[in-house]
């Protein structure tokens, strides 16, 4: 076994820890506090190549192994979660479908803008009325000569209102299968097009620097050309993409617990109450042993779901393991965090209440912890 | 030229020794001069074309920073790596640089002013004497036409325009540029350049002409600790103002 990263990989941590420390870190609290998605940020992350880190040079992405996307959103996320939610959406969400199931077209229209962080593309899957029961879509798409025609709606879409959102990934019912369940067609969707309206949503409780937006299609013409790979590949598009994305949001929760982690470690050690530093009292001593010891176990069960996926082994439960634990953990150490820091923790220019608020969209995004349990015990035969 | 030194927020803490700082736990980084230096590099790159080298003295781990100058933009690196190098004074630092250089054509050589570890301003200034090139320190701007370069250099209250005739060697100064990261592709190309190691036969060095160092570190203390401040009790601003005048006179016997 070896677990030493790779010079490569340990570069990539050191650089965009780099990156977000003195990047991010300074317009986090604001950001957050105004609830606005900064486009002058996800640029420059872009210039550093936070985009398209798994697409391959000749796609004109970077060309990264999974490990080394997985460890980026770590490093981000351990700073702040609205942008490790842009980059991790833009990646797995956004140009992920593209990358994989796209023509040579597709690919050669929209991968370039996408994966120099010029422009955000939204993965729609999610309906008003079809959470976790992704299979409910409603949206429809019907054949109209040499054109479809979309009409329904999508909630919650990332990245899919802001300024440099480009057009969205829309799951559709285009039919009925021979068993008679419903034909699901991925289209993809360019901003300006008639009957297309993506509106923001604002007053989130966490993420609030990260865009996520209502769609509305209303007769939306669009032609064959749209069809994201194959007619009637959308669900297995959809829920493959969703295994990589369990990764990215399992190394949310990940870097989110390292930054909680480490404000309260920081704290503890100055923090003196009844003549010595609160981390001199067991109980707080033991709720920071308990983290890192948590911490150390999410990190190695994280990376060995990147492995697998590296290694082109299957990787699904792992993943699902993955983002069930770093989520549910991230919760105890925001929670542990903010404990820790006493009534400080509880005022925003402490940032551990950010991390706390944060944390709760981990156990619901992307398939909800009750949905990730359902997934596991699947694989172990329940 | 670039030194690998351990970062500012590091503890340091001396080693068994007396005369060296404890290295295990410490983290590296290129020094933040040295890093103004590639920048500057990499830009005259972009603008007049032409390849930059990274060359240090240093030890295995020295080839991380190397590596990141590399990700950073720069075309391949020269390591010396030598077990004698390791106590080498700046002048023996200069002096295995210069005999490195020597070999290898250049136009323009640019070091950081100090290297944030030691602090002995020494190795730049002495690398270009021994390669017989003009040099000038402190460069807040630069521009090159032709075969000169015209350089902006704080001064004590002000800036001094100097310029001179390539090749030359210049130094940085803090405000000279905002060095860039390095970015994720570039962490990938990086892995393909080459990075020259060489121990000291190898650059056509002997101890004979090393010679002995001209200094060395006898022994480290870390500072004293600092005392608690004294709190200057009055009733008024002139009050308090004739106390610590008092005090810097008759106690601190500093006026
Ligand atoms: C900020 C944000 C960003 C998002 N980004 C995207 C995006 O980019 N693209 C996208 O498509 N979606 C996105 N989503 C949607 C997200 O994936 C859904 O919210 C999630 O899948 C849950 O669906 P739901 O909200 O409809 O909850 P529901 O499915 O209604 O679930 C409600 C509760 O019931 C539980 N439940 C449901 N079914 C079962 C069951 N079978 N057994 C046990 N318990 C069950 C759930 O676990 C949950 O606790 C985003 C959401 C948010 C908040």
């Amino acid at each position: 076994m070896d677990f030493d990263l790779t010079k490569e990989q340990e570069m990539i941590r050191r650089e965009v820890r780099k990156f977000a420390q003195s990047e991010i870190a300074p317009v986090a609290l604001e950001l957050d506090e105004k609830e606005a998605f900064s486009a002058g940020l996800t640029r420059k992350m872009g210039e550093i190549g936070l985009f398209g880190m798994f697409v391959s040079e000749d796609d004109d992405g970077q060309g990264l192994d999974y490990l080394s996307y997985i460890i980026a959103v770590e490093e981000i996320a351990r700073v702040d979660g609205s942008q490790a939610a842009t980059v991790a959406a833009g990646n797995s969400l956004g140009i992920g479908p593209i990358y994989y199931f796209g023509t040579e077209e597709q690919k050669k229209k929209y991968l370039p803008e996408l994966c120099a962080g010029k422009g955000l593309w939204g993965f729609g899957l999610t309906e008003p009325s079809a959470g976790s029961d992704a299979g409910g879509s409603k949206t429809t798409a019907v054949k109209d000569g040499n054109e479809w025609v979309l009409n329904g709606s999508k909630i919650f879409i990332t990245n899919g209102a802001s300024e440099l959102s480009m057009g969205v990934t829309v799951q559709a019912v285009t039919g009925k299968r021979p068993s008679g369940k419903p034909e699901y067609t991925c289209f993809l969707v360019e901003h300006g097009t008639p009957g297309f309206k993506a509106v923001p949503m604002h007053k989130k409780m966490m993420w609030r620097a990260s865009d996520t937006a209502e769609l509305f299609f209303n007769d939306v013409r669009i032609s064959e050309d749209n069809i994201l790979g194959l007619k009637g590949d959308g669900f297995h598009q959809m829920l493959s993409t969703l295994d990589g994305g369990r990764l990215s949001i399992a190394a949310m929760g990940l870097g989110g617990s390292q930054g909680a982690y480490e404000a309260a470690l920081q704290y503890a050690k100055k923090r003196v109450q009844f003549g010595q530093p609160i981390c001199k009292f067991q109980a707080v001593a033991f709720k920071l042993a308990d983290c890192a010891l948590e911490i150390e176990c999410a990190r190695n069960l994280l990376y060995k779901a990147c492995w697998l996926k590296d290694h082109r082994r299957s990787f699904e439960k792992e993943a699902a393991m993955a983002k069930l634990y770093c989520s549910e953990l991230m919760g105890r150490v925001a929670n542990h965090a903010v404990q820790i820091h006493g009534g400080y923790g509880l005022m925003k220019e402490y940032h551990v209440e950010r991390f706390y608020r944060d944390q709760k969209l981990l156990d619901i995004g992307e398939g909800t912890s009750e949905v990730q349990r359902i997934v596991i015990s699947r694989y172990i035969g329940c | 030229m670039l030194k690998q030194v351990p970062a500012t927020e590091s503890l340091i803490g001396i080693a068994e020794d007396g005369v060296s700082v404890k290295t295990d736990g410490i983290k590296w980084v290129i020094n933040p001069y040295d890093e103004f230096a590639v920048e500057e590099a990499l830009r005259i790159k972009e603008a007049h074309g032409g390849s930059v080298t990274i060359i240090s003295v240093g030890s295995e781990k020295t080839a991380e920073a190397i590596r990141t100058a590399l990700a950073m933009g720069a075309d391949k690196g020269i390591l010396i790596n030598d077990p004698a190098s390791a106590g080498y004074d700046g002048l023996k630092t200069a002096r295995s640089l210069a005999a490195v250089l020597k070999e290898a054509p250049f136009d323009l050589i640019i070091a950081g002013q100090r290297a944030v570890d030691d602090d002995n301003y020494q190795v730049a200034p002495a690398t270009a004497e021994f390669l017989d090139i003009p040099h000038i320190s402190m460069v807040i701007k630069q521009e090159i036409t032709d075969t000169k370069i015209r350089c902006h250099r704080t001064i004590d209250g002000g800036t001094a325009i100097i310029e001179t005739q390539l090749p030359a060697l210049i130094t940085t100064q803090r405000g000279l540029n905002e060095p860039r990261y390095a970015s994720l592709p570039g962490i990938m190309k990086a892995k393909k350049k080459p990075i020259d190691v060489k121990n000291v036969a190898d650059i056509g060095l002997d101890s004979e002409h090393m010679g002995e160092p001209l200094t060395k570190i006898v022994s480290m203390k870390t500072p004293p600790d600092r005392k608690g401040g004294i709190m200057i009790q009055g009733d008024s601003a002139q009050a308090k103002a004739a106390e610590l005048v008092r005090i810097l006179h008759e106690e601190a016997k500093v006026l």
